[in-house]
């Protein structure tokens, strides 16, 4: 929705230079603060980000690394249980994703290129994980494949396990992570029009081809994009992973950093931590690259569509 | 509103005058609705598309929620109130509610500074500062809690200068945020500030200089003007704002856990409740307390979105 819209910002704001030139009095008189009211708000504002974002992240990597590198590296990859967390992290984040990639795109698909009944109440749907607690989220999948759950018999009979193993937490992180790549990319969607997809199946190109080389190449910056944030969600996921792990001696990241907080453990949970912290400062910076490119991607498409008409 | 304004606000391209596309971009005549029928088969997929998404959502979504439901109903309506209606959940849900709404309106208050900065004005680390604003997104929440709680502590970074501070009626013990409420709406504050920049910025940025200039020339100050040109139109996106981080704040639990000290009737919420009745595999009065929270956030959400629609609609006469 976001880059979408700034496209049409820009065109709003972006009216001939000479006229704008000729206003520019007016305007500027009307719409600028006085200096001690700027300096005021601006200092309001990184005092606020200060304190609330970069204070915290900043004292993430000082408590990480206050018993020097060496403990840091031992907190990290000498701990057994520690490690055991990054390589689960690293197993559930990515196939809840690519479930959540597959959903998008079909969603996409249906919500962006067809009419339909009932398409409103859809896309409510496909943000309704928003809206439930992901302690919630956990508790639905202890209901239907606990011990005492709706399939918990047939699955001890099978001696299959789902709670407390991989399949759950993976079950967990695709249930709050659901909406993030559907999001992005129906706006991107609806934005791009269906004209070359109609050209290419009026050409003659199967759904398969059509997919391949005209939708993929047109959405793929936003694709990438639901990507990052659904594995920041994904990644980062505690609450509804806490319940279903049952403090059964699986965990990911997050529920180590819980775990070695609760053995009082300080340095060792602050050293999970930073490399969460990391991550999260890694996707902001893919996050910036990838608005550019997408939002670059939309400029080419609107002026295309304006060239056609 | 009209059928034409719909297509246009969902965001959808009308270019192609001609030809099937038009007829996809929504029934611009109802004569054409039957041409609309067969021009759905142009562009394939979309049987599969659709049965994939219902399937998804139904088998990860919405079954397991109706799940939750059913086994809220295996109690007895007396039960149910039994359980939903202790003093510890009822004063959860207080606490929850209460805490998400204090949270929401200062992320209002935060965001629209933050906002208005970053769209009107130049200063260094500007773009540095856009960048940060999501933090909160990609941040675990257990990693948030974690070094909140660290942070204002007696000996943290923060809490050595505030805990200090004793400010009769509300902090008498001085300002100490970990483990208390305070520490609550804190956490879940951070959590909802880059809902409302990223609600208000495309709009702040979409303003016409017209209507300000039009303003000053009135005779307007920057304050009425602020307060009774920008604002209004600003309104829709920070109540989307407010939504989204009220809708975060209900449901959080990695964040709060660590900052509140779960002390049951002072500092738990709702899902502390539903998590604790799960680890003593209580688990019809797990998913009765999940209702009443599922309730309560679908209710304040869909009041939210009336209340806007309903004051856009008294805007509009």
């Amino acid at each position: 929705m976001r880059a979408s819209s700034r496209i049409t910002d820009r065109n709003a704001s972006g009216r001939p230079a000479a006229s704008q030139a000729a206003r520019g009095a007016h305007v500027r008189a009307a719409q600028q603060d006085p200096l001690w009211v700027r300096v005021l708000l601006i200092g309001a504002a990184l005092t606020v980000m200060g304190v609330l974002v970069v204070v915290p992240v900043v004292n993430v990597f000082y408590q990480a690394l206050s018993d020097g590198l060496a403990a840091y590296w031992k907190n990290l990859f000498g701990d057994a249980g520690t490690r055991n967390s990054i390589l689960m992290t690293l197993v559930v984040a990515p196939v809840a994703v690519v479930m959540n990639v597959v959903f998008g795109l079909a969603a996409a698909w249906a919500i962006a290129r067809f009419r339909f009944p009932g398409r409103t109440v859809l896309t409510a749907l496909v943000d309704l994980p928003f809206s439930v607690s992901p302690v919630v989220a956990g508790l639905v999948l202890v209901l239907i494949f606990g011990l005492t759950g709706y399939f918990g018999p047939w699955l001890r009979a099978h001696d299959v396990k789902i709670l407390f193993a991989t399949p759950g937490f993976i079950l967990a992180t695709a249930f709050v992570t659901v909406p993030f790549v559907a999001r992005e990319l129906i706006p991107v969607m609806e934005a791009l029009g269906p004209e070359e997809e109609i050209a290419a199946v009026s050409l003659g190109a199967n759904a398969w081809q059509v997919f391949w080389r005209v939708t993929l190449p047109n959405i793929k910056w936003g694709l990438l994009y639901g990507v990052i944030l659904c594995n920041a969600r994904a990644m980062g996921e505690f609450g509804a992973v806490y319940v279903v792990s049952g403090h059964g001696g699986n965990e990911t990241m997050p529920l180590r950093v819980e775990k070695l907080f609760q053995e009082s453990n300080h340095s060792g949970s602050f050293a999970v931590a930073s490399v969460l912290t990391l991550l999260a400062l890694v996707t902001l910076v893919v996050k910036v690259v990838l608005e550019h490119k997408t939002r670059s991607d939309l400029v080419e498409a609107a002026s295309l569509a304006g060239d056609k008409s | 509103m009209k059928r034409a304004d719909k297509i246009a606000s969902s965001g959808a391209t009308v270019v192609a005058p001609l030809g099937p596309s038009a007829a996809i971009n929504g029934s611009l005549a109802p004569a054409r609705r039957h041409a609309r029928r067969g021009i759905r088969r142009v562009l394939p997929g979309f049987g599969a598309s659709l049965g994939y998404t219902l399937g998804y959502l139904s088998l990860l979504v919405i079954i397991p929620l109706g799940a939750c439901f059913a086994k809220a109903m295996t109690l007895s309506p007396s039960e149910f109130w039994r359980v939903v209606s202790t003093p510890q959940a009822v004063a959860a849900y207080k606490l929850s509610v209460g805490a998400s709404l204090v949270a929401a309106a200062l992320s209002v208050a935060l965001g629209l500074l933050v906002a208005w900065v970053l769209s009107r004005y130049e200063f260094p680390l500007k773009r540095l500062l856009d960048s940060l604003v999501d933090l909160p997104f990609a941040l675990p929440t257990a990693v948030a809690g974690l070094v909140y709680s660290a942070l204002y502590v007696p000996k943290g970074w923060l809490g050595q200068f505030l805990v200090p501070v004793k400010i009769p009626m509300i902090f008498p013990n001085g300002i100490r945020l970990a483990y208390s409420r305070a520490g609550i709406v804190l956490v879940l504050t951070f959590l909802g500030v880059p809902f409302v920049v990223r609600a208000l910025q495309p709009v702040l940025e979409s303003l016409e200089a017209d209507v300000e200039e039009a303003a000053h020339l009135l005779g307007a100050t920057r304050w009425q003007t602020f307060w009774r040109v920008i604002l209004p139109v600003l309104r829709p996106a920070l109540v989307t704002g407010f939504a989204l981080s009220l809708a975060r704040g209900l449901g959080e639990y990695g964040a709060v856990v660590f900052v509140s000290g779960n002390k049951p009737f002072q500092t738990e919420i709702a899902p502390v409740v539903i998590v604790a009745s799960i680890e003593s595999y209580h688990y019809a009065e797990a998913a009765a307390v999940a209702v009443v929270l599922l309730v309560l956030s679908f209710t304040l959400l869909v009041g939210i979105n009336l209340l806007e629609r309903w004051s856009k609609r008294f805007y509009a006469r």
